[in-house]
């Protein structure tokens, strides 16, 4: 039996089925992630307004993400007069892609990646834009006005928040110097004090990356108080307005999907990835217990801040974030310096 | 200096924020469950009128003396009763209430002198044809005392509308299927 289980795992660890697999492996864990997280949502939504969040479907409502992809599931795919169709079925589609392909670089444990890739922080920032994109390009394709305005508002809020993002992802390469997420997970272990987080003698400002490093997720994955693209109470859905059915399905699982890859970027970069916080049993059980964390943060945190307004957001971005972020990115670069001088 | 100051004072509002939420997160949830539980009607409640009963003979004490017909500004209330034998005043036999017309001014609760009717607390009405509004409020009162249950509730002053009674306690989906038709009968 042992025999047989390891000729089984050895045969799926050869290459073109490892790909199988892990394709399997990852998109089912973006649907049952999406499809929750919506539940998670709603509950918590919920519990901050002191209502009990659905209950009626399946015990503590359980049931509800199922019924929900049914009766979006159900409903007829309508493209609008004028639209530009193919476009306008691509969007979903582009939006996520991307969030699949770079999950497949993210460390879940010790080499428990689709991909080992050394360069896969770099992968996953060159993806991510990209679905911005396809939301940029789903407003646009909609014709309709409160879709195209919400897209001229996804490229500048995005154009604004890639910038801090980027200068902290510097940082952190700088930090861990090298591009590979498995050995900044590496270089995190022992105890929460190894973690980037806390190693305020590389850098002083470590934690303060952090939180920039946040609020730009949050703002990437258009999520409260940073949702401008969706908006719902100035835009009625922003670049979603002429979604429906399984389109617009698709839109809302690629925010889940996004705030799952956030989470668990953050995570790596910062939370020390799958290392525990006392240095013992490292594992994917510690990976999911602090990306969910960072989850339940942003389910908490939009709902407690209402929304921006733009200017604040830009004013947010361009006097706060990208000045202080490029501020701990030089001061990273000379405490490197004389680390290595003094050593 | 100033700008630092702001910042500071800025993230610490978001963090006061944040905890006060994370506060009401813990609390116990408020919402009363509606279809499974309904909250009770308070006593002075308007739902639309109904006849009072004498407790002793369980008949209503309406005597028809038209007074709250001609007392109601929309015009919506007719009664009609017979002398019986033996009686020294008349006894109601129909008392035809238009709700469709009717605003719950309230005009010919005042205006009884015998305490006659009042507001019940029936709150679910909804139908839909224009008919189910159209009440006869002599059905309705013989509907509630056929029900024994309800003349037992009756004598309780604070549970007086047996309806409503039900609606504050238990079973949920007979009692809204019934209500929903008018308040014309009790389930």
């Amino acid at each position: 039996m042992n025999a047989l289980l390891a000729k089984t795992i050895t045969f799926l660890d050869t290459e073109p089925y490892r790909l199988v697999v892990w394709v399997l492996i990852i998109v089912t864990f973006v649907a049952i992630n999406a499809a929750y997280l919506v539940w998670v949502e709603r509950k918590g939504a919920g519990r901050f307004q002191r209502r009990p969040g659905p209950t009626e479907v399946g015990p503590a409502g359980l049931l509800q993400p199922v019924a929900d992809g049914l009766k979006l599931m159900a409903k007829q795919l309508i493209v609008p007069a004028g639209a530009d169709t193919m476009l306008f079925r691509a969007a979903p589609l582009l939006v996520m892609a991307p969030v699949l392909m770079s999950l497949a670089v993210i460390p879940f444990g010790r080499g428990l990646a689709a991909l080992n890739l050394n360069v896969g922080l770099l992968i996953v920032f060159a993806l991510g834009p990209i679905n911005l994109m396809a939301i940029m390009l789903g407003g646009w394709a909609s014709r309709n006005k409160y879709a195209v305005m919400s897209a001229a508002r996804v490229v500048s809020q995005n154009v604004a928040y890639e910038i801090p993002m980027l200068l902290v992802v510097t940082t952190m390469a700088m930090v861990s110097g090298t591009l590979d997420l498995n050995q900044i997970v590496e270089q995190q272990s022992g105890g929460f004090w190894h973690w980037n987080l806390f190693r305020v003698w590389v850098n002083p400002l470590m934690p303060v990356t952090f939180l920039i490093f946040y609020i730009c997720m949050l703002a990437e994955t258009n999520r409260a108080p940073f949702d401008m693209a969706e908006a719902e109470s100035e835009l009625v859905a922003g670049a979603y307005t002429e979604y429906g059915g399984m389109g617009f399905g698709v839109f809302f699982m690629a925010e889940y999907a996004n705030i799952v890859l956030g989470c668990s970027l953050a995570t790596v970069l910062f939370l020390g990835g799958w290392q525990s916080p006392f240095g013992l049993m490292p594992g994917v059980v510690w990976f999911l217990i602090k990306m969910y964390f960072l989850i339940f943060s942003v389910v908490w945190i939009r709902w407690t801040f209402p929304r921006t307004q733009f200017y604040g957001l830009l004013n947010l971005s361009w006097k706060i974030l990208i000045p202080v972020s490029l501020f701990t990115l030089i001061l990273s670069a000379a405490m490197i310096k004389i680390l290595r001088a003094l050593s | 200096m100033n700008a630092l100051q702001e910042i500071y004072g800025g993230f610490k509002s978001l963090l006061i924020g944040l905890r006060i939420t994370i506060g009401q997160f813990f609390r116990p949830t408020v919402t009363v469950r509606y279809p499974h539980k309904t909250l009770k009607m308070p006593p002075r409640y308007r739902g639309h009128i109904e006849l009072v009963g004498n407790p002793e003979t369980g008949k209503p004490l309406c005597f028809v003396c038209k007074l709250c017909e001609r007392a109601c500004p929309s015009d919506c209330i007719s009664v009609e009763g017979t002398k019986l034998e033996g009686d020294k005043r008349k006894s109601v036999t129909s008392y035809k209430l238009d709700f469709t017309k009717c605003s719950l001014c309230g005009s010919c609760v005042e205006v009884c002198r015998e305490g006659a009717i009042r507001f019940s607390r029936d709150y679910n009405l909804a139908g839909l044809t224009k008919e189910e509004f159209l009440l006869d409020l002599v059905q309705r009162f013989q509907a509630q005392q056929a029900d024994v249950k309800s003349e037992i509730r009756d004598q309780r002053p604070e549970t007086r509308n047996p309806k409503s009674e039900v609606l504050g306690g238990g079973k949920p989906e007979a009692e809204l299927a019934g209500a929903g038709k008018s308040g014309g009968s009790v389930s």
